[in-house]
């Protein structure tokens, strides 16, 4: 909402330091976005009138511009616009003009062209723009050679852009900004209330819709003259950013501006039936609207008709084309109505139509402020007579009314945690509406304004005493309850830890969009069922995630083509799984991921981009979180998707599976873009979390030495190095301290399709030295152990 | 041989001396059994006059003893010179042993420090940190919040709405109040929570927006909590994060959640309030909104606002980020730049 200072000033006698003003109006919840001071480093501008446009011979991206300056002779002027034509009168910043940035306007040459000067854009005068390229004058505005502040009535004036929070409909308006300011400033705010036309004369107005149409207001104005508007009102519309069209409809929008009451002028001519009537919408009735959209409707929606019921319009959203003010407009129907906002909000929204009148009556306009809006509008357009004064179509039913609120102030003390008397509170509402009446002491009955419909409880009467207060007058303080408790759960320490112990390890943690494009699954060996989004903004979101695969294959890839193939990434977050049949909302586990990728050019790169890197990192993790009873498993090919099929396995803990580690399956890994192995561990999470754990219980340790020895054994290749060590565990008895695959051999004068695997056995008793024979026997145990459990041989 | 020139002819053996293996085969030359000095000792016997023989005996001991502290002298000498060789040998140039193989260290997002200091500011102040999903059901991102359907204030969030129920009753959550609806559902007063978490707003990106985002919020419901505690805790927390001497300061608003409803703004770290670049000369950082729970929240969570009062704030981690760390896109965040990455 653009306000200009002098506007306010209609209102409210308000003065000072406008650095100061705009403070009030921020403190006042009326957030000033910006300050424009116009009408400010124009002296030099004047009005010029296009003669003739000519190609310049030497460039295409600007155009030599004749123009009258006043003394009737064709002045060169190379303009880079274009969208003036022979006839126009445009702004000229003459040779020697000193622009508001600056700038002097001297005569140069412009690839062999002299220009004469400049011709200027709204934005290079400070002007709120409304076309782009050179401004357009009205025509006829001033004579050529006329100073633009003159023509224009710029004097200088300040605008305010103020933004208005979607609960003050009342000051999307002129006046109302004026009685919050004024109230704040202590000086008196006074609303004219120019005469309303009294009814009488015959006017057809029907409402068959008062539920979304409570009140409907029409008035007829006859021996209207159309043409443009006076130049003050044009001023004005100009600086509140809206284009000055003709008197009729610069008149209701200059009211809607000042007061905030949308109306809508009718050529009544034009109306079939010579009136208007309001009704819900037919399902699937459609209307063309002033846009010249032709949209589709809903029996919640309220139109405008005619009197024989064809639409006019979309009630308090859009009008129609048909019966738009035109020049040969002489009798003029204004509709000047209160809608239901929750109507309008639903209509708009669901339209995708938001207009400066739908934003009023969505927020909720002031029933009781319609007279006066109707009265303001034939003010503005003197000349015309009233031909039938303004006939109302109410519905008490569903009219607000002014609600009587019970305030203590207690409650309002108690809420703010200030110290107001009564008569601060009263004082506080008393300027901007809020009469309150004294039923006790410390009880008030407060009658809530008309045009305030976002205050209807005690509450919303306390904010108002808190504004009116200023925030920053409430003393600051802190809540006293002693508090233990609080601090993070033992899942979000350990999530952090989690996070440190990958850092650790050389990962970066990476955190990609939630959404998925349609394929990304397919592609990355997935199940394709994923949650669709139902108004997606691009078609390559309209998915929610169920792994992180896609998202971090393509993080790596963005990394790959920017020279950085080398990357080792982990990343912790939800992914969303379809409900089954009869649930509605989705289960969202939080999944950790890791991806190793890029080879080992680099000395830096650290952990190996492929199973076995994944491996370590999740033996890190399981030591880091004292994982009890965590196994590397064979897991179905069902839960592998995307998983190099000979190079993974599953990982459980305490029984459950919780996810996968090892590859990212090649004909994946090309589908990304990338090339070489791709190392891949994906947990869930919370299922990690809640795993047993080690206990961290103290063991006493042995004084007595320990022996090693040394077994390697020749296995083939399906049979898993775990199990085998497995089996040298439970064989070494409670004399094994610590089994360790120290190497894996291939080749040599082993058979194909074997291996050999050797381990270091620690052996240690708490009671004595072990004697050779002690140790003689444990070899012997553990070597029958495995030849007998497994096909495995002692390789000699 | 006189003692004295066995004496002299021990010392130029020691001295010429060269290398510890040397020196100890000269020792055995000179002081062992076989040596001329133990000859010496062995011809004591023969002197015949017992104070000749003492005379002599205690030179010849003199004598042994000199070179024995010529030989401890050479000893440690050597033992330098083969210690310095040693550590000479030994040298290395430290900067050129890097990180000895060891990976770059990993490092954690930009989002996540902040949203772990940001906790750590309000654990520090008793609170606990909640979570809740991502996808919401209407009632707890809307209708809750005193949002009723189609009421006009929802329209300050572009929803993103899933395929899941009837048309638009399930969201990908706009912000994180519906963890506060969560929290009081689930416990009773009093309540002292922070709400970290991904939002979703149906917005195209850009410089400052993100559509994928991420809220912290807070809530706390007790009996007597006024407008002031949540100004106060403001500040406080403004203290607490930016130091000494940083303040904060409100201003109206609107949220249908929170009634008085407040912007809230914070003195700009990097000028100190003076003006400068990052808060456009203003002095002040505008960083969420706040406000005194409104009483139709209490009631849809079963809560008396005759019992309880309380209040609420929340406001943009990566925004937050973006500002103190001087990151001129937000997009970056979630691009997963390696070379984004690593500068935090």
């Amino acid at each position: 909402m653009r306000v200009p200072l002098s506007w306010l000033r209609d209102f409210a006698p308000v003065e000072g330091d406008i650095d100061a003003l705009a403070s009030a109006l921020t403190g006042l919840g009326l957030i000033v976005d910006g300050i424009e001071r116009v009408g400010e480093g124009l002296e030099g501008i004047v009005v010029a009138r296009v003669l003739a446009t000519k190609k310049h011979p030497a460039a295409n991206r600007v155009q030599l511009v004749d123009v009258d300056s006043g003394d009737g002779e064709a002045l060169q002027i190379v303009c880079g616009a274009f969208n003036m034509a022979p006839g126009d009168l445009v702004p000229l910043a003459p040779l020697g003009t000193v622009m508001r940035n600056g700038m002097l306007i001297g005569r140069r040459k412009v690839r062999g062209e002299w220009s004469n000067g400049m011709l200027c854009s709204s934005e290079e005068l400070g002007l709120p723009a409304v076309d782009e390229g050179i401004r357009i004058l009205p025509e006829g505005v001033a004579a050529p050679g006329t100073p633009l502040v003159e023509a224009l009535g710029l004097e200088p004036d300040v605008v305010f852009d103020l933004d208005i929070t979607p609960n003050r409909p009342d000051a999307m308006s002129v006046a109302g900004v004026a009685r919050d300011l004024a109230a704040h400033l202590r000086v008196p705010f006074t609303l004219p209330a120019p005469p309303v036309p009294a009814a009488g004369g015959t006017i057809n107005v029907a409402v068959s819709a008062p539920d979304l149409c409570p009140r409907f207001t029409g008035t007829v104005l006859d021996e209207v003259t159309v043409g443009s508007s006076p130049g003050w009102v044009v001023r004005r519309l100009t600086l509140a950013g809206m284009r000055a069209i003709n008197n009729v409809v610069d008149a209701s929008n200059y009211v809607m501006l000042e007061l905030g009451q949308p109306t809508h002028p009718y050529d009544l001519a034009m109306l079939a039936g010579g009136g208007l009537s309001v009704r819900r919408a037919k399902d699937g009735e459609r209307v063309e609207t002033l846009d010249g959209e032709t949209r589709s409707l809903r029996a919640d929606d309220c139109l405008i008709c005619d009197a024989t019921s064809h639409p006019v319009g979309i009630a308090g959203i859009m009008g129609g084309a048909a019966s738009e003010i035109s020049p040969a407009t002489k009798t003029v129907f204004l509709e000047a109505a209160y809608f239901t906002p929750i109507a309008i909000a639903r209509t708009a929204r669901r339209l995708g139509l938001r207009t400066e009148a739908s934003a009023r009556f969505e927020r909720g306009c002031d029933p009781e402020g319609i007279a006066r809006a109707v009265g303001r509008f034939c003010e503005l357009l003197p000349g015309t007579v009233v031909s039938a004064g303004l006939q109302s179509v109410d519905s008490a039913e569903h009219l607000r009314g002014r609600p009587v609120v019970r305030v203590r102030t207690s409650k309002v003390n108690g809420l703010l945690g200030s110290d107001l008397s009564d008569e601060q509170i009263v004082n506080y509402l008393r300027p901007i509406g809020f009469e309150a009446v004294p039923v006790e002491p410390g009880v008030h009955q407060v009658t809530i304004p008309s045009w305030r419909p976002d205050s209807e409880r005690e509450v919303d009467v306390v904010e108002e005493v808190a504004r009116h207060h200023g925030y920053g007058a409430i003393p600051r303080t802190l809540p006293t309850t002693p508090r233990t408790g609080g601090g993070l759960t033992s899942y979000q320490q350990e999530r952090r830890n989690v996070r440190g112990i990958l850092a650790g390890v050389g990962l970066t943690e990476a955190w990609t969009t939630s959404f998925l494009a349609p394929g990304d699954l397919e592609r990355s060996g997935q199940p394709s069922e994923a949650i669709e989004i139902e108004n997606p903004m691009v078609r390559e979101e309209s998915l929610l995630r169920t792994t992180l695969l896609p998202g971090l294959l393509k993080a790596v890839a963005f990394n790959a083509a920017h020279q950085e193939p080398e990357v080792r990434l982990f990343e912790i977050g939800h992914v969303f799984l379809p409900p089954p049949p009869g649930v509605v909302l989705p289960d969202e586990p939080e999944r950790l991921a890791v991806v190793l990728a890029g080879g080992m050019e680099s000395a830096s790169a650290g952990l190996a981009a492929d199973a076995t890197g994944a491996g370590a990192v999740w033996s890190v993790l399981a030591r880091a979180l004292r994982l009890a009873d965590t196994e590397l498993v064979a897991l179905p090919a069902e839960h592998a998707g995307g998983l190099h099929p000979t190079r993974y396995m599953g990982v459980s803990c305490g029984g459950e599976f919780v996810g996968a580690v090892g590859e990212v399956d090649p004909n994946v890994v090309v589908a990304f873009g990338l090339t070489g192995r791709v190392g891949w561990m994906d947990v869930d999470l919370g299922k990690v979390l809640a795993a047993p754990r080690e206990p961290a219980r103290y063991n006493p340790v042995s004084r007595f030495p320990a022996s090693d020895i040394d077994l390697a054994f020749v296995v083939p290749d399906d049979l898993s190095a775990a199990s085998v060590a497995q089996t040298l565990r439970q064989a070494a008895g409670e004399l094994g301290e610590k089994v360790e695959l120290f190497d894996v051999f291939r080749g040599g004068q082993l058979p194909a399709g074997t291996r050999s695997l050797a381990y270091r056995l620690r052996l240690r008793s708490h009671e004595r030295t072990l004697t050779d024979a002690d140790v003689a026997a444990v070899r012997k145990a553990c070597i029958d152990a495995v030849e007998s459990a497994h096909r495995a041989t002692l390789r000699a | 041989m006189s003692t004295t020139s066995l004496e002299e002819e021990a010392a130029a053996r020691i001295a010429a001396s060269d290398s510890l293996d040397d020196l100890r085969q000269a020792r055995s030359e000179l002081l062992g059994k076989r040596s001329a000095l133990a000859a010496a000792r062995q011809a004591l016997r023969a002197v015949a006059d017992l104070d000749d023989r003492r005379s002599q005996g205690a030179a010849l001991n003199a004598a042994v003893e000199r070179v024995e502290e010529l030989w401890d002298a050479r000893l440690a000498e050597l033992e330098a010179e083969d210690r310095e060789r040693r550590l000479r040998a030994d040298r290395l140039d430290l900067t050129e042993a890097g990180r000895a193989g060891l990976p770059d260290r990993g490092h954690l997002h930009l989002v996540t420090q902040a949203r772990d200091r940001l906790e750590d500011v309000f654990v520090a102040m008793g609170y606990s940190v909640a979570e809740g999903p991502e996808v919401e059901d209407d009632w707890h991102n809307f209708e809750a919040l005193n949002m009723p359907p189609a009421h006009p204030a929802r329209s300050m969030w572009d929803t993103f709405y899933l395929r899941l129920g009837p048309p638009e009753s399930v969201v990908l959550r706009t912000h994180t109040s519906p963890v506060q609806i969560r929290v009081m559902e689930s416990q009773p007063p009093p309540i002292y929570a922070v709400m970290p978490g991904r939002c979703y707003r149906n917005e195209t990106p850009d410089a400052r927006h993100l559509a994928v985002f991420h809220q912290i919020e807070g809530l706390v419901v007790d009996r007597g909590i006024t407008f002031g505690d949540l100004a106060g805790t403001i500040e406080a927390f403004t203290e607490a994060y930016f130091g000494p001497g940083m303040t904060a300061r409100l201003r109206p608003s609107y949220f249908p959640f929170t009634e008085p409803s407040a912007e809230f703004e914070v003195t700009c770290p990097f000028c100190a309030g003076a003006g400068c670049r990052t808060c456009s000369n203003a002095g002040w950082i505008e960083l969420g909104g706040c406000g005194m729970v409104d009483p139709n929240v209490f009631t849809a969570v079963g809560l008396d606002p005759e019992v309880w009062s309380g209040f609420a704030f929340g406001f943009g981690i990566d925004r937050f980020a973006q500002i103190f760390h001087d990151v001129d896109d937000l997009r970056l965040l979630l691009e997963n730049d390696i070379r984004f990455l690593t500068q935090f």
